[in-house]
């Protein structure tokens, strides 16, 4: 079945695949931080930007991908739309990850940082968030598995990865293309997810029970 | 811009008809909603089973986190080729699209479900059963009502997912708000298009809120007074 | 009216938490069962209502073996009161503690009746019987968890830890309403604590239980402090066991009459210690009226001591000494002064005993 793709063109989509659901998931991920943490601590600033980005996920994604170019001035079949979609779609998820994460964090073990000297930013930098790994790794994986599949959607507006595959068969009426992608899609997926479970592992090496130190 | 999507989503016009935004709306609603019973009525039994017996936790993560990354323009791409040549009428391609939108529901109300009867206090699950509740007693009249607030929030987020994946629908020719999407892209229509886009998010958040109205009317007073004294 | 049959619990991994307990809970007081962590001693409750099952041996509530009732039906017709109450939040107060009679088949209205009586009881109002649990501090609900217990009128209740997780005044308050209520409603009582001054000062019987689920002694508080029968268990009750057994000790000693004055009133200097008294003779403080003399303020009062009840134990009546100004413990009946009773006559007590 794979021969109705070709393993070359398979791979490159995939690239392309990873490339764009990826790059905004780190994008993302850079921005919710800051976010998450303005929702936390700043107490009348916290459920509007929690709702307003949460908003930003009622806007489907085909709309998304069509009019952005119009926004951003880009061409249509540019890879930036894409990129900024996806990325307005992980700070939507992961804003309020990430006010949950901090919230997560024992507040004596916050209190005891700050009265031993911490600063407000070093605190966040070296305690809070380390201790905030578990629940934003948790986020983070529902984001990535969920990037990966908008993504493919961005096939209707013609930019190639993966979801490609769907629109190149449906238009042929050929199932193996749509079958392949789909399978490639799920691994890809799945791939991303367990790679951010085994970073997220491999940075609270606190959490591992019965390992000696 | 705004100008000619401002100008469109007033004119009568935009919304009278056959394939107006008041009648393609309620098409959306209308699978919408069929999509999110299906879903709970799948997950919602697995979940509380899962959740209770403790049993299938590892399957239920896995088979949640699988759900979660099939693609659904794919699914939608397979089933319509599967079932075209097997189905008459409108079924041909409503069936393939609940499909879609049903797998989309399952991960969130699946573990909405059984996180939310995992949070429920194991000293108020102990003292059920010293007293001597059965442990359909349990369930019924302690684990459910303890989870009803995670449960209505996974079906509250799976029931914007639906509604906006359900435009996708449009196209392989159905109904629903995705056909001002897919035709004004046709058409080159940008208004139409972004006109479509806002009724989307409009319709989204307006039925977040309703279901927020009946997780109100639903969940026990004594569970979200938590801090009231 | 209780009783442990060579009960053993071993766990499939090989861990034995209760390892051959005989033993007989007597019927209508409190039986403790104390001990370190990992004694036995929740387990061991909880095979009474078989929400643990002995893996041999059995355990007979009136010579009835209670593998032979179902477990639900079993546990309706015994109280459980746990640590942190396990209150369901989602009901009132009310819908909570009507729970069992619901269980047990009663209709809204002998269940309802039975609820609100039980958290009269338990010094709850109709007030509180409207909110939810999270609506009530801590020590209120845990009155809920034994309001909740009692409500059908079980003959056995049985309380886990039931005072671990409030605050030691709140504590106090509870261990004194269980003591009531145990007196008042004739209830067989078993509680597990791992807090030995609570066990010494509520249990009528106490069984202190070992890591590995063995039974060190069972017997009366006063016998435990004055004859522990191992060093494991002299250890347990604690270093002052000797000063504590005092607790359980009956000494005669006859008040001797006291100075007593009311506010205002004139005190000739070289007197001493005066002791001021309320209109009714209820004691409010000690004066000093050895190189002073007038009329009594209350600025010139110093704070009184502990005051010990007329028949009260060796040990209160000392701390009573102990603790007042002028050395001198008041003692007291219905909250008037009786006299006053020195260290030296309650220690010549103390010596002609045996």
């Amino acid at each position: 079945m794979i021969d109705s793709v070709g393993w070359g063109t398979l791979g490159e989509l995939a690239l392309r695949h990873l490339y764009l659901a990826g790059v905004p998931l780190v994008v993302g991920l850079l921005i919710s931080l800051p976010l998450g943490w303005l929702a936390r601590h700043v107490r009348w600033l916290g459920p509007p930007l929690v709702a307003g980005t949460g908003l930003m996920y009622t806007i489907p994604s085909l709309a998304l991908f069509i009019l952005l170019p119009l926004v951003l001035g880009t061409r249509i079949l540019d890879d930036a739309n894409v990129l900024v979609a996806m990325t307005i779609y992980t700070v939507a998820l992961l804003t309020r990850t990430v006010a949950d994460g901090f919230a997560s964090v024992p507040s004596h073990v916050s209190q005891a940082a700050t009265a031993m000297g911490y600063g407000e930013l070093r605190r966040v930098v070296a305690v809070d968030l380390p201790l905030a790994v578990p629940v934003v790794a948790a986020g983070l994986r529902v984001a990535a598995v969920s990037n990966v599949s908008i993504v493919s959607i961005a096939a209707l507006v013609g930019v190639s990865q993966l979801g490609s595959l769907f629109t190149d068969g449906f238009n042929r009426n050929a199932m193996g293309p749509i079958v392949v992608g789909v399978g490639a899609c799920v691994a890809l997926a799945l791939l991303l997810d367990a790679a951010i479970a085994l970073l997220a592992r491999a940075v609270t090496p606190w959490l591992r029970r019965g390992v000696p130190a | 811009m705004i100008v000619s999507v401002w100008e469109w989503l007033v004119d009568p016009a935009s919304w009278s008809g056959p394939g107006g935004i008041l009648a393609q709306s309620l098409a959306h609603l209308r699978y919408s909603f069929i999509a999110l019973l299906v879903a709970a009525l799948v997950a919602v039994p697995v979940g509380l089973w899962v959740g209770h017996t403790g049993r299938g936790r590892w399957l239920a993560v896995n088979i949640a986190g699988a759900f979660r990354a099939i693609p659904s323009l794919g699914v939608l791409f397979v089933a319509v080729l599967l079932l075209l040549p097997r189905l008459r009428g409108e079924l041909a391609f409503e069936l393939p699209a609940l499909i879609v939108l049903v797998l989309l529901a399952v991960p969130p109300i699946l573990s909405g479900t059984y996180a939310g009867v995992q949070a429920t206090d194991p000293a108020a699950r102990d003292a059920a059963r010293g007293m001597g509740m059965t442990g359909a007693q349990v369930l019924r009249q302690v684990e459910v009502p303890g989870a009803m607030p995670l449960i209505m929030s996974g079906l509250r987020a799976a029931m914007l997912q639906i509604i906006g994946t359900a435009t996708i629908a449009a196209v392989v020719g159905m109904g629903g708000l995705g056909r001002f999407l897919i035709d004004g892209q046709a058409s080159r229509d940008y208004a139409q298009m972004a006109g479509g886009a806002l009724v989307v998010a409009a319709l989204a958040l307006a039925v977040d809120q309703a279901l927020a109205l009946v997780q109100r009317a639903l969940v026990s007073p004594g569970l979200s007074t938590a801090s009231a004294r | 009216m209780i009783r442990f049959e060579s009960v053993t619990k071993r766990y499939a991994d090989g861990t034995v938490a209760v390892d051959g307990l005989d033993l007989e809970v007597p019927g209508g007081g409190i039986t403790v069962l104390v001990g370190p962590s990992g004694c036995g001693k929740t387990t061991s409750l909880r095979m009474i209502n078989r929400m643990v099952e002995p893996s041999s041996g059995r355990i007979l509530i009136h010579d009835r073996d209670v593998a032979d009732r179902p477990p639900a039906q079993l546990r309706r017709s015994i109280g459980y009161v746990i640590q942190h109450a396990g209150l369901f939040p989602h009901r009132t107060v009310l819908a909570n503690v009507m729970t069992v009679p619901r269980l047990l088949g009663w209709d809204r209205g002998r269940a309802r009746a039975a609820a609100m009586e039980s958290l009269e009881k338990v010094g709850l109002t109709a007030d509180q019987a409207r909110r939810y649990p999270t609506q009530l501090s801590g020590g209120q609900q845990q009155r809920v968890g034994v309001a909740r217990a009692l409500a059908s009128g079980p003959e056995v209740v049985l309380m886990d830890e039931p005072f671990s997780a409030v605050d030691p005044i709140v504590r106090a308050e509870l261990q004194d309403e269980v003591r009531r209520l145990q007196r008042e409603l004739g209830i067989t009582v078993v509680l597990v604590t791992h807090d030995i001054d609570e066990a010494l000062s509520l249990g009528d019987m106490v069984a202190v239980m070992r890591q590995g689920g063995h039974l060190a002694q069972f017997a009366h508080p006063a016998e435990l402090l004055a004859e522990p029968a191992d060093d494991f268990v002299a250890t347990f009750v604690g270093r002052d066991r000797g000063y504590r057994a005092l607790g359980f000790v009956d000494v005669a000693v006859t008040p001797s009459p006291v100075l007593t004055a009311r506010l205002g009133e004139s005190v000739p200097a070289g007197t001493g210690w005066v002791l001021a008294v309320d209109e009714v003779g209820a004691p409010i403080g000690w004066a000093d009226a050895t190189g002073w003399g007038g009329p009594l303020t209350d600025s010139r009062l110093h704070r009184l001591g502990t005051l010990a009840p007329a028949g009260a134990s060796a040990r209160t009546l000392l701390d009573a000494v102990l603790s007042s100004p002028s050395r001198r413990g008041v003692v007291v009946e219905d909250g008037r002064v009786v006299g006053t009773v020195g260290a030296d006559e309650v220690l010549r007590a103390l010596g002609t005993l045996r």
